[in-house]
């Protein structure tokens, strides 16, 4: 009578349609030491299932996120580092001469003026010397074409 | 919620995430890392657990997505590992060599089939879940989960009735 129900119960467990008491009572039977010949053959799923519900996650629980705290530290050090270089190039950079010097009086620095000025025109001159041959092109042109 | 909260609260159910991460990824190491990565997950994110009702079944579907991205990233990437020759560390699954040999063959048959399957039988079968939490954790209807199941165990049958009658029975 007990063999019957079992197989009633097995039928329907492969249709997907026992309840979870029933299905424990399969397990409970196919555990036990007088298990039917022609149900032999179902005994090692049934005893995988409660063996497989043995095994435990043995590891630690890793609550302090340590890839995060890598992180942070990462993006701390380089920032300190970027600072350290920055402040280092910057209070050594070789002062660029910026004072140049000033004239007390407004007569000195006049005169000082002009000759800059003439300097400049006397090179600007010489400049426009080598050019002046330019007009020579002009000239001929005019003498040809007759344009006047 | 401080830490020994946290660790009240996950207690009772995080051998199931790493049984249901093991029954997708195989290796036993693959799957601890994949539960502490989920457990991780779910420690970042505390602010918003006691926002749902069942905080086991959400653990559940945030385990069974990471597992098939993981799946997946694997495949994409080209890298086949073969799980077979992996040694399970734990040696209490069974002393008698003859049984182990069975379940053994057991836990091949539930490799064998397709991922949903197996998460459905891990689920039903190991773990005893009832179909409404199930349905809720797969994100699928209760009629659908029990024509899988029915499938995964019919599978399961027909895979170690071959291998029980391996050799003695002719074609």
């Amino acid at each position: 009578m007990e063999l019957k129900k079992i197989e009633t119960i097995l039928e329907k467990y492969f249709q997907g349609e026992t309840s979870i008491s029933e299905e424990n009572e399969l397990k409970n039977y196919f555990s036990s030491a007088d298990v039917a010949q022609h149900l032999e053959q179902y005994k090692p799923i049934f005893g995988y299932f409660s063996k497989a519900k043995e095994q435990e996650f043995k590891q630690t629980i890793p609550l302090q996120a340590k890839k995060r705290k890598v992180a942070w530290l990462s993006i701390a050090a380089s920032v300190i580092v970027l600072l350290g270089i920055s402040t280092f190039t910057y209070l050594h950079q070789p002062q660029e001469p910026n004072d140049l010097g000033t004239y007390d009086s407004p007569e000195a620095a006049f005169e000082a003026t002009q000759i800059a000025l003439s300097m400049l025109s006397k090179n600007v001159n010489v400049g426009i010397e080598s050019v002046s041959y330019i007009n020579e092109f002009q000239n001929s042109k005019e003498l040809i074409f007759k344009t006047k | 919620m401080n830490q020994n909260d946290f660790v009240k609260l996950i207690t009772p159910f995080k051998d199931k995430l790493f049984r249901l991460s093991k029954r997708l990824l195989v290796s036993t190491e693959e799957a601890e890392d994949a539960t502490q990565e989920i457990i991780l997950k779910l420690w970042n994110n505390k602010e918003n657990l006691d926002s749902y009702k069942n905080i086991e079944a959400f653990s559940m579907t945030v385990t069974k997505n990471y597992c098939l991205d993981q799946l997946k990233a694997k495949r994409s990437g080209n890298l086949k590992l073969v799980h077979d020759n992996y040694i399970d560390r734990e040696p209490s699954l069974d002393n008698q060599l003859e049984s182990r040999d069975s379940l053994n063959w057991v836990e091949k048959a539930i490799n064998e089939l397709p991922e949903q399957q197996k998460l459905i039988i891990q689920m039903r079968d190991i773990e005893e879940y009832e179909f409404e939490e199930i349905a809720k954790i797969m994100d699928m209807k209760e009629t659908a989960i029990r024509v899988a199941l029915s499938r995964a165990r019919k599978s399961v049958k027909a895979f170690m009735l071959k291998t029980n009658d391996y050799g003695i029975k002719k074609n």
